[in-house]
């Protein structure tokens, strides 16, 4: 009851910051779905021709179907990659005793703090060298190298967490360290994977420069580099278009985002289980 | 099954923390690794179950020499303090673990499961999380799921340590019950004398790496070797005075106390120093060597007073006496040690 009374100065304050953004977006939103008359902003008839591009293809372009398909495929392969990958060396570093293990450590560290941008141009010429240039499998394996730092880390978080005494318990209870690991460890550490996963997906899904770098055109164009495409193409500009391929874009990360939210705390949280 | 523990050695890279240690652990015995904290009573307990490589000595299960093999092929079972049951597995799963990782069939499982809930009563429980029990039930479960395997021998690393003072008091003949009816060789590590002596065959004192007397309950009691296991064992604990051999008597310096030499002190020279131990129970009201002295403290106990007395040159002793209403702290008061009950300790505490 008191905190109500004490938080409502507050919640006016955040809400008449954020009303021009929330404004914007349904304008947004209104906007994709309805023509104006030319000079005035007010609506005059409902349309949905805007959104036509989900069911034509327009000459040159991939269909969106395929764009979409393109985009999943990187989001949940990269994620993938991730949560393996870090779920495994998380629990090696947090764990075991590995020779060069504070340097494995540090060096993880270094590696999330490092800008991976300046890099591209070298991963571009490997990229090109090894042939996976303007591929799929090219930017989901660079995309998940550069996210794997931070989901080790994250990993090796959430390990730390697991009492000792359940990996030695399981261990005199007869397991190999890998029975231990899969069948007692890991599920204490599900909620980090779940987040990691949904975290590593939302990443990939929002990764613009990556997949326009290093796969810009052909069969692997994901959205973010179509709906890029739109605004640099200056034949036919269609500001509606943008709009609505934006919005289409931007869908499935609010619906995981509202959906998940508490996971995506957890992350934050450090993972102290709930 | 006899365990034996030969020459054992134990360090953690440069620091030896255990040195030659040698323990015979006889079939179906259930023995207390008692001492203060550090000295490495977890660190004998994890070399026996395999956890801790050993630095040197050998490990005998039996005949059977164990030193090098990996703790999942020791058949060992272990209670840790903090219980480790796995969170996210029912208590039946918990039990059952160690038997489907044995690869034993799920009739044979469910068999033997039921088999040990009904041994250590929690037959209600089999569905519920661990967190959903108490503590003394969550006991039960580790030492179900210690158990369930039939293992050579059982290691509790004080087991007792996180439960309420009742709890524990029901714990402790929990346990033994249990280890008596399966007559399983038992190792339970604490540091509080009290579920020693009152759970265990045999008791080892620890200090510093070394055991420095292992004998049953009330043997160590009444024939502690050094001061230190004198002063581990009794609650309350037992006081010291520091005397001089004079003539053929210890006499406590700056006061009046004069005890007669016991037997093993009768070729001591004029003038060696001693320490005198006097437990609380042998000295009040009555005994023959008088001492006199100011009440310091007072602590009730319910059924007993334990009265703190404090000498003129400023030592004190205690005394546990039935509750009386008579004497305050400031008092002086005259009371008598029973000098036939007294031990004798040289200056390296070593028993004279
Ligand atoms: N992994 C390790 N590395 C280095 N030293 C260790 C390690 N484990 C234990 N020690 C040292 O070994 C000594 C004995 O430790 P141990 O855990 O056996 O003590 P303990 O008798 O069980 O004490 P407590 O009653 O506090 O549990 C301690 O001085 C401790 O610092
Ligand atoms: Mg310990």
């Amino acid at each position: 009851m008191n905190g109500h009374q004490k938080s409502w100065p507050i919640i006016l304050v955040i809400t008449i910051l954020s009303a021009p953004l929330v404004l914007a977006y349904a304008y947004l939103f209104v906007d994709t779905i309805t023509n104006s008359p030319p000079g005035s902003v007010v609506p005059h008839e409902f349309t949905l021709e805007h959104w036509s591009f989900l069911w034509q293809t327009r000459p040159g372009r991939l269909s969106i179907w395929r764009v979409t398909l393109n985009s999943l495929l990187f989001a949940t392969t990269s994620a993938a990659l991730v949560v393996v990958v870090s779920s495994m060396a998380g629990y090696v570093l947090s764990r075991l005793n590995v020779p060069g293990r504070s340097f494995f450590l540090a060096g993880v560290m270094l590696l999330h703090a490092f800008p991976a941008i300046t890099l591209i141009v070298a991963i571009f010429i490997v990229l090109q060298m090894v042939g996976l240039y303007n591929s799929l499998i090219g930017v989901i394996l660079v995309k998940a190298a550069i996210d794997m730092p931070l989901g080790i880390w994250l990993m090796k978080g959430f390990y730390d967490t697991v009492p000792w005494e359940i990996e030695m318990a399981g261990i005199q209870d007869g397991a190999s360290r890998f029975t231990v690991w899969r069948k007692l460890v890991l599920p204490q550490v599900r909620p980090g994977i779940f987040a990691l996963a949904l975290f590593a997906f939302l990443l990939a899904w929002g990764e613009f420069i990556l997949p326009q770098v290093l796969a810009p055109s052909g069969n692997a164009q994901v959205l973010s580099v179509y709906l890029a495409s739109l605004i640099a193409d200056d034949n036919n500009f269609d500001m509606a278009l943008f709009k609505s391929v934006g919005l289409f874009y931007i869908a499935p990360v609010l619906v995981l985002f509202f959906v998940f939210q508490n996971y995506l705390m957890n992350i934050y949280g450090g993972g102290t289980k709930g | 099954m006899r365990i034996l523990l030969d020459k054992f050695s134990k360090a953690f890279g440069a620091v030896s923390v255990i040195e030659d240690m040698t323990l015979e652990i006889g079939d179906g015995e259930m023995l207390a690794l008692l001492g203060p904290s550090g000295c490495g009573k977890s660190t004998t307990l994890f070399a026996i179950c395999g956890i801790h490589k050993v630095s040197g000595g050998r490990i005998l299960f039996g005949d059977r020499d164990v030193t090098s093999l990996p703790p999942q092929e020791r058949n060992v079972g272990v209670v840790f303090q903090s219980y480790a049951l796995y969170p996210h597995m029912t208590v039946r799963e918990n039990i059952a673990f160690p038997l489907r990782i044995a690869g034993k069939s799920s009739v044979e499982v469910a068999r033997q499961v039921d088999e040990m809930a009904q041994l250590v009563h929690i037959e209600p429980l089999l569905d519920r999380r661990p967190a959903e029990l108490s503590g003394g039930q969550q006991q039960r479960v580790a030492l179900a799921r210690a158990l369930v395997r039939r293992p050579h021998v059982l290691l509790l690393d004080e087991p007792l340590a996180n439960l309420d003072a009742k709890l524990r008091l029901e714990m402790r003949s929990e346990i033994r019950r249990i280890q008596l009816e399966t007559g399983i060789t038992a190792v339970l590590v604490t540091h509080d004398q009290v579920e020693a002596m009152s759970m265990c065959d045999r008791i080892a004192i620890m200090d510093a790496g070394r055991i420095v007397q292992i004998a049953t309950p009330t043997e160590m009691y009444n024939d502690p070797h050094t001061a230190f296991v004198a002063g581990f064992l009794g609650n309350p604990p037992i006081a010291f005075l520091r005397g001089v051999v004079s003539g053929d008597a210890i006499v406590v310096p700056q006061s009046d106390v004069r005890l007669p030499k016991p037997n093993g002190a009768r070729n001591l020279a004029e003038g060696t120093r001693v320490s005198v131990g006097i437990r609380p129970e042998n000295f009040g009201p009555a005994g023959d060597v008088p001492v006199r002295g100011r009440i310091s403290f007072v602590e009730t106990q319910g059924r007993e007073n334990l009265y703190d007395l404090m000498l003129a040159d400023g030592s004190v002793l205690r005394s546990i006496q039935p509750v009386r209403s008579d004497i305050a702290v400031g008092d002086e008061v005259e009371w008598s040690v029973a000098s036939d009950r007294i031990f004798m300790f040289d200056d390296k505490g070593e028993r004279i």
